[in-house]
């Protein structure tokens, strides 16, 4: 891999600090963790000339308990949103994402808020910078073709986060700091069906934490993911279930996929489910809509086809189990 | 090159001695131990966090060397492969790698050492299965894992002893 490109560390002690540092240098890139940056760093796919360090905000590190739910801090490691008994009881399927991240050893400075902006994947795109110049680079990133669908006009670079889709079945909410003070939105308006810009945050925000609601804590969910490597690899394919079954009939369904598209997604029309039993011919209509509603590209070494099945079969499983 | 880099100065404490360095922003960890302190115990194998070969143990926790910026380890606790012995006595992980075989070309081993170092003091008494997921992070090419995995279960069993011992 190439040597480090020269660039300026900043390290902000609180995140006000932060916020300040990126008004005054608004190409800044804020770095977390660093289990994804660095190595795009290394590879010449990020340039940055300040790169601000958010590991030293404590502020950022707290899970606090309150009236409406639960708020993640978004430095909070990812190996202690797998451990936290608060997560595991009451949101399980988001501590089986977080563990499901890369490796052990990524868990334990990997960040939740870094896994939530995860920069979007690609074969052509996370690739050492003579691959990518051989290849003429890509519309991502200094080239002007998307080598997936030359013919097209966007960038299909998947979003590969685990936590995300775990995070939105439960309709998680993100806080995000900026010098125009705080503001929350839902975290699925976070992200957009775009590759090369798949975060809708303004240039000078920071994500600072993650809102789960009280209302659904406790209700069952499962998180799983396929990969090449089984013990640490980003998603081919992932998906999050929420179901609450009530008298053998849906009483609450949630689906969401990662790995498939730019953005984590939702899957729509489970609310007619709602109320419903699940035989085995309407798990069959879920994996299948599951299927439709995958748009997985040629971003991966893996085939497109291969992805759609398995996200289908994997999300069926997921429910199944649920149900049971 | 050429163009000066910005550096900052970086207090720590590696191996129980406590360091000041300048080290460039730019630095990355597994470097400032290889190049600046000498400690070359610590391998670098894919450069991107995919192998584990540069685990050491930062505040107790296994973590990568090659993608922590040295300058971003302020006042923390690194420990490297090279704190295990005791006065030239291997550490019973060490001897277990020595004894069941754990390593054939011995690449991997520092940071599978560590790994394995960092999950046993979170869990003196792990499952086959558990030390399974603690060394996920790292790959070796030679052994096939079994001898890795048999080198720890010795590891664990030596400590129980010395436990009892005293």
């Amino acid at each position: 891999m190439e040597y480090m490109p020269n660039f300026q560390l900043h390290r902000p002690e609180t995140p006000e600090e932060a916020i300040k540092l990126l008004n005054e240098q608004p190409e800044a890139k804020l770095v977390a963790g660093g289990t994804d940056m660095i190595v795009n760093v290394r590879r010449g796919i990020e340039q940055p000339k300040n790169l601000i360090d958010l590991s030293s905000i404590n502020q950022l590190k707290e899970i606090t308990e309150s009236n409406d739910g639960l708020r993640i801090g978004a430095g909070v490691t990812l190996n202690k949103v797998a451990t936290t008994a608060l997560i595991k009881k009451g949101y399980p399927a988001v501590a089986e994402a977080a563990s499901s991240v890369a490796g052990g050893t990524h868990q334990q400075y990997g960040t939740l808020g870094g896994n939530l902006c995860l920069d979007t994947r690609c074969l052509f795109y996370n690739q050492s910078e003579w691959w990518r110049q051989s290849n003429d680079y890509c519309m991502k990133e200094r080239g002007d073709v998307c080598h997936v669908a030359p013919g097209g006009k966007r960038c299909f670079a998947a979003f590969s986060g685990d936590v995300a889709p775990a995070m939105l079945v439960y309709t998680a909410e993100v806080e995000l700091l900026s010098s125009r003070g705080i503001r929350r939105i839902p975290l699925a308006e976070m992200y957009q069906n775009d590759g090369m810009n798949h975060l809708t945050l303004a240039p000078d925000e920071l994500v600072s934490a993650v809102h789960l609601p009280r209302t659904l804590n406790g209700t069952p969910s499962r998180y799983e993911k396929v990969r090449i490597r089984g013990s640490i690899d980003f998603p081919l394919a992932g998906a999050a279930v929420r179901l609450k079954m009530n008298c053998g009939k849906v009483e609450d369904i949630s689906i969401a996929l990662t790995g498939v598209n730019p953005f984590p997604q939702i899957i729509k029309g489970t609310d007619e489910y709602i109320g419903k039993a699940l035989n085995d011919e309407g798990l069959d209509i879920l994996r299948d809509s599951v299927r439709k509603q995958a748009k997985p590209m040629k971003t991966t070494t893996v085939a497109p086809w291969y992805r759609r099945r398995v996200i289908g079969a994997l999300a069926r499983k997921l429910i199944k189990e649920l149900a049971a | 090159m050429g163009e000066k880099r910005n550096k900052t100065h970086l207090h720590c404490t590696v191996n129980g001695k406590e360091r000041d360095n300048f080290v460039p922003d730019n630095m990355l960890l597994v470097d400032y131990l290889r190049e600046d302190l000498d400690l070359t115990g610590t391998k670098i194998g894919c450069d991107g966090g995919e192998c584990g070969c540069c685990t050491v143990l930062i505040g107790g926790a296994p973590q990568h060397a090659c993608l922590r910026l040295a300058a971003t380890c302020q006042e923390l606790d690194i420990e490297t492969i090279e704190s295990l012995s005791d006065a030239s006595r291997l550490s019973a992980l060490q001897r277990g790698f020595h004894e069941k075989l754990g390593a054939q070309c011995g690449f991997c081993t520092p940071g599978m050492i560590m790994a394995a170092e960092g999950l046993l003091r979170q869990n003196p008494n792990p499952s086959e299965e558990q030390i399974r997921q603690g060394l996920a992070s790292n790959i070796c090419r030679c052994t096939g894992y079994i001898k890795i995995i048999e080198s720890v279960q010795f590891a664990i069993g030596e400590l129980k002893l010395a436990g009892n011992a005293t």
